[in-house]
C-alpha cells in the first residue's frame, strides 16, 4: 500500500500511517488530509506542526489528553480543548492529526 | 494534579508501581515497560516508577543509538510529566554499584499546571531502605 | 499490608534472588518458582541468604519435583507449597512483585 506523490511511491500501513516518517512533507500532508476529508487551514497546520515538533523532541506521538494539555499551555484555553480539536479533526485528533503529520499512531490509541 | 486524581468509574485511585530492573537495549523489557506506562497513564491512577539494578541504565544522559539500529527511546522519559507520571524513584545503591551518580542521569522534570507550570524534578534518588518502604506502599506492582 | 515476591531465575545465573531479598520488608513473603527453586538447596550461598531473610520463604513443590530436587535438599525454614498454596499466598498479600 502506498501514496503516489510527484512520481515517488510512499509506503503506508493498512491504516494509512506512513511506514517511513522521514518521507513526510507538507505536500504529502495535504494528500493525507484529503483522504480524511479535511481541507488543511492554518488551524490544522498549527496542530500538525505541534505534533511533529512533539515527536521530534520526545520520539512518541502524544496521547490525546497530553496533546490537549500541551496546546492549552502554548495556545491558551480555547485551543487546548477536546472540543476545538474535534472541530478540526472530527474523526479523532489523535488518529487523524497524527496520520496527517506522518507520525505513528499514538501509543495507547487502539 | 488533584483534578486528575478524581475517582474514575472503576472506584478508588490505586498506587501503581512499575519496577524497572533491565538495561535499555540488550532486551526488549525496558521499551515494553515504558509503553505500558504510557498506555496505563490513561487510567488516572497514582503512578510511579522504580529503577533498581540495571534498570538505572535506562536513565543515563546522552544515549545515541544511531550505530546499533535501535530507536533511542530515552527522550520519551522526558514526556512522562505530560502524562502525569512525576515520581521516578532511582535506587542510590544500584547507581553506586554501577559507577554512576545522579549527574550521569537525564535531568527529568515535570511542569506543575496548578502552579504556573513550575518545573519540578521527577527523579528521586532513594536508598535501598527507602525503596523497600516505597514498594510496601503500593497497591499494584508491575515488574519488568 | 505486605507483598508476595516471586523469583523464577536460578540464583547461580542471575542476581534476581539477591536483589529481591535486599528489597523485602519483614512481613513480606518470597515464593521461589521455576528455576528460582534452585535457590533453596541446602548448603548453598543462596540458601544461606534465604535463611537470613526476615520474610517467610516458600518454594513451589511441583517445580522442585520437576527438577529432581528432593525435599530433603530443601533448606530449613523454607515451606513447600503446591499450586493451591501459591494461589492462597497471592490472595493473602496486597500485591505481587515478580522479579523477572
Amino acid at each position: 500500500m502506498a501514496y503516489e506523490l510527484n512520481g515517488a511511491t510512499i509506503e503506508h500501513d493498512e491504516e494509512g500511517y506512513l511506514t517511513d516518517l522521514s518521507q513526510w512533507n507538507e505536500e504529502l500532508a495535504v494528500i493525507l488530509a484529503k483522504d480524511e476529508k479535511i481541507e488543511m487551514n492554518d488551524e490544522h497546520w498549527e496542530v500538525v506542526n505541534f505534533l511533529r515538533n512533539y515527536y521530534d523532541e520526545y520520539q512518541i506521538a502524544p496521547a490525546i489528553r497530553v496533546l490537549v494539555k500541551a496546546l492549552k499551555k502554548t495556545m491558551g484555553k480555547e485551543k487546548g480543548s477536546n472540543k476545538y480539536l474535534y472541530t478540526l479533526f472530527p474523526y479523532g485528533p489523535a488518529k487523524q492529526a497524527c496520520k496527517i503529520a506522518g507520525l505513528p499512531k499514538p501509543t495507547g490509541c487502539i | 494534579m488533584s483534578d486528575e486524581m478524581q475517582e474514575g468509574p472503576q472506584g478508588e485511585v490505586k498506587k501503581f508501581m512499575y519496577v524497572n530492573r533491565k538495561a535499555p537495549y540488550g532486551t526488549i523489557y525496558a521499551l515494553e515497560a515504558l509503553e505500558v506506562v504510557l498506555i496505563g497513564a490513561a487510567f488516572d491512577q497514582d503512578v510511579s516508577l522504580a529503577f533498581i539494578d540495571d534498570g538505572v541504565f535506562q536513565l543515563t544522559d546522552g544515549q545515541k543509538t544511531d550505530d546499533i539500529g535501535i530507536k533511542n527511546f530515552s527522550p520519551a522519559f522526558r514526556a512522562l510529566g505530560d502524562y502525569d507520571v512525576t515520581k521516578l524513584y532511582v535506587e542510590k545503591e544500584s547507581l553506586e554499584e554501577r559507577g554512576l551518580t545522579r549527574d550521569d542521569l537525564m535531568d527529568l522534570t515535570w511542569e506543575d499546571e496548578d502552579n504556573d507550570w513550575e518545573e519540578k524534578p521527577s527523579i528521586r534518588v532513594v536508598s535501598r531502605e527507602e525503596m523497600k518502604s516505597v514498594l510496601s506502599d503500593q497497591d499494584v506492582i508491575l515488574s519488568f | 499490608m505486605s507483598i508476595l515476591h516471586t523469583v523464577n531465575k536460578s540464583p547461580f545465573q542471575k542476581n534476581d534472588l539477591a536483589s529481591c531479598l535486599a528489597h523485602v520488608s519483614d512481613d513480606d513473603a518470597v515464593l521461589l518458582i521455576e528455576d528460582g527453586v534452585y535457590g533453596v538447596i541446602t548448603g548453598t550461598q543462596a540458601a544461606g541468604q534465604i535463611s537470613k531473610s526476615p520474610a517467610a520463604i516458600y518454594v513451589l513443590g511441583g517445580d522442585l519435583a520437576a527438577r529432581g530436587i528432593g525435599e530433603e535438599k530443601v533448606a530449613d525454614g523454607v515451606k513447600i507449597v503446591d499450586y493451591d498454596g501459591f494461589v492462597d499466598l497471592a490472595a493473602k498479600h496486597k500485591a505481587v512483585n515478580s522479579w523477572l
